[in-house]
């Protein structure tokens, strides 16, 4: 049992030493949304007129209705560079030093998803930071009851990074598969516009966000920002992590596709 | 009794036999070389007895543990040098090696001394606290060996360890590692290099996915020099 911390401890701790060297990835994960926030926001609250929806229970700003939208963006595009960091590893022998290590497989590859969550969660919370500066806040224990959502919704996208790192083949294929993963999941969510908003223009489109896992994580995190529960995305983004998560374990499987691509 | 056996191992990449019926068994203090040109199978023989990849044909057994019904008793005692460079740039040394430590269960307690010592056996222990960015890429390949020996296995597996070393640094590395199948330790050394292999050597010759040759370097070669040998017969096969 103390193996098995040790080594959650080791491969966490190396995310983290990881992660502290890359300090232009930490601004850039902080730049993007506020620039989504303070710039996109700012020019777009006048063209979008939001109703009272819940969890709100009074008339927002769109600066306000999109944080948690960002949030999950945070959480998106380190879900992804954690996928591509796992990518590069397999190029390098990284991957093959974990993976050869006596523990499951299957302990080590949630170890390095959660190493990795608990750095998207760091960055979010670097970003409601600054968002507060700005005077876009939440009620103050929001923020603490967030963080499980946070770290779930971290999980499910990481999953996500994990099963995609195992299908590309090399690094140079990783920008491609990016656009077709991030754009959509990202635009086609609640994050930037709430779902009714979305339905006035297209039924289609509107289905098409109510089935993205990604709209569940913003709306999980909306609601706990707000101390509420959305038992539905929460049961969604659970529910996709599981599926996620048994894909990446499969396709990692060492009797499986990953290391026959001599990778 | 071996301390490393493979019995009767067979791969295929879809329609594609990358191994065929590999069998060889190799006992403690043996330094073996696993010769074989590009293409040979080398890498998914090595991915076998690594578990990265799992076969439903054949067995593979180190220090007595079957890799299929007791994988982390077997990889416990198996240190691997793979062919890809397995250090984070950005972690000194010691930080390298204690992440690597950890991954195979070692306590923390007593385990600066131990890797000092595993340093020190390459004559590396003044660069413990050096950035592995830092190291040269001899001093990176011999980092990689008292990595693979941390944890001191039984059988030590070293996938191609000498790709992009100039000749001194290759010396050294072939050098060491016989003088650590000599003090007891089983190794396997793959390469496509005849010039890395010694007369005294075990050798295997392993040519589209079949031994072609199983035995003591200087009785396989005859008379010819090795690299004749091994030009003849895998060329005029192929």
């Amino acid at each position: 049992m103390s193996g098995l911390w040790g080594v959650a401890r080791a491969i966490m701790g190396r995310e983290f030493l990881r992660f502290v060297h890359q300090r232009e990835r930490f601004l850039a994960a902080l730049v993007r949304p506020l620039v989504w926030l303070l710039v996109f926001a700012a020019g777009f609250r006048a063209a979008l007129g939001l109703s009272i929806i819940p969890p709100y229970q009074t008339y927002i700003t769109y600066e306000t209705y999109i944080v948690p939208g960002l949030c999950a963006m945070v959480l998106l595009f380190n879900g992804m560079q954690s996928s591509l960091s796992l990518v590069y590893d397999r190029e390098m022998g990284s991957m093959r030093l974990l993976l050869t290590s006596p523990y499951p497989r299957g302990w080590l590859l949630f170890c390095r998803l959660f190493g990795a969550t608990l750095i998207s969660v760091l960055q979010v919370y670097a970003f409601l930071g600054i968002a507060a500066l700005f005077d876009i806040t939440m009620p103050v224990w929001g923020y603490v009851a967030v963080l499980p959502g946070l770290i779930l919704g971290g999980l499910m996208l990481g999953a996500l990074g994990l099963v995609l790192s195992s299908f590309i083949k090399q690094l140079e294929n990783f920008a491609g598969v990016m656009n077709f993963v991030i754009f959509p999941m990202f635009f086609l969510s609640s994050a930037l516009y709430p779902l009714w908003k979305m339905r006035e223009s297209s039924e289609l489109l509107h289905d098409i966000c109510a089935f993205n896992p990604f709209t569940h994580v913003v709306e999980l995190i909306r609601f706990l920002l707000y101390l509420q529960m959305n038992w539905q995305a929460l049961a969604w983004v659970v529910g996709s992590t599981v599926v996620l998560g048994a894909v990446a374990l499969w396709a990692y499987d060492p009797s499986r596709a990953l290391m026959k691509r001599k990778g | 009794m071996a301390e490393l056996e493979v019995r009767d191992l067979s791969f295929r990449y879809g329609a594609k036999q990358a191994l065929d019926r590999v069998s060889f068994a190799l006992p403690e203090a043996t330094f073996c070389a696993l010769l074989g040109p590009n293409g040979a199978g080398k890498s998914t023989l090595v991915s076998l007895l690594t578990r990265l990849l799992v076969s439903p044909e054949g067995q593979v057994v180190v220090a007595g543990h079957d890799m299929a019904r007791a994988p982390r008793r077997a990889l416990a005692h198996l240190g691997v040098v793979f062919q890809q460079p397995t250090l984070d740039l950005n972690l000194t040394v010691r930080q390298n090696m204690r992440y690597f430590a950890a991954l195979h269960g070692l306590p923390r307690k007593g385990l600066d001394g131990r890797i000092d010592a595993a340093l020190d056996r390459l004559g590396m222990a003044e660069r413990a606290g050096e950035k592995a960015a830092d190291l040269n890429g001899g001093h990176r390949r011999r980092m990689e060996l008292a990595r693979a020996l941390l944890h001191r296995p039984r059988v030590l597996l070293l996938d191609e360890p000498t790709v992009g070393l100039d000749a001194a640094a290759r010396a050294a590395i072939v050098g060491h590692v016989h003088d650590l199948a000599r003090d007891g330790l089983c190794v396997l050394w793959t390469t496509h290099l005849t010039d890395e292999v010694r007369d005294g050597d075990h050798l295997l010759v392993l040519h589209q996915g079949r031994i072609l040759a199983d035995g003591r370097t200087r009785d396989i070669r005859g008379e010819m020099p090795l690299s004749d040998w091994f030009l003849s017969r895998t060329e005029v096969v192929a």
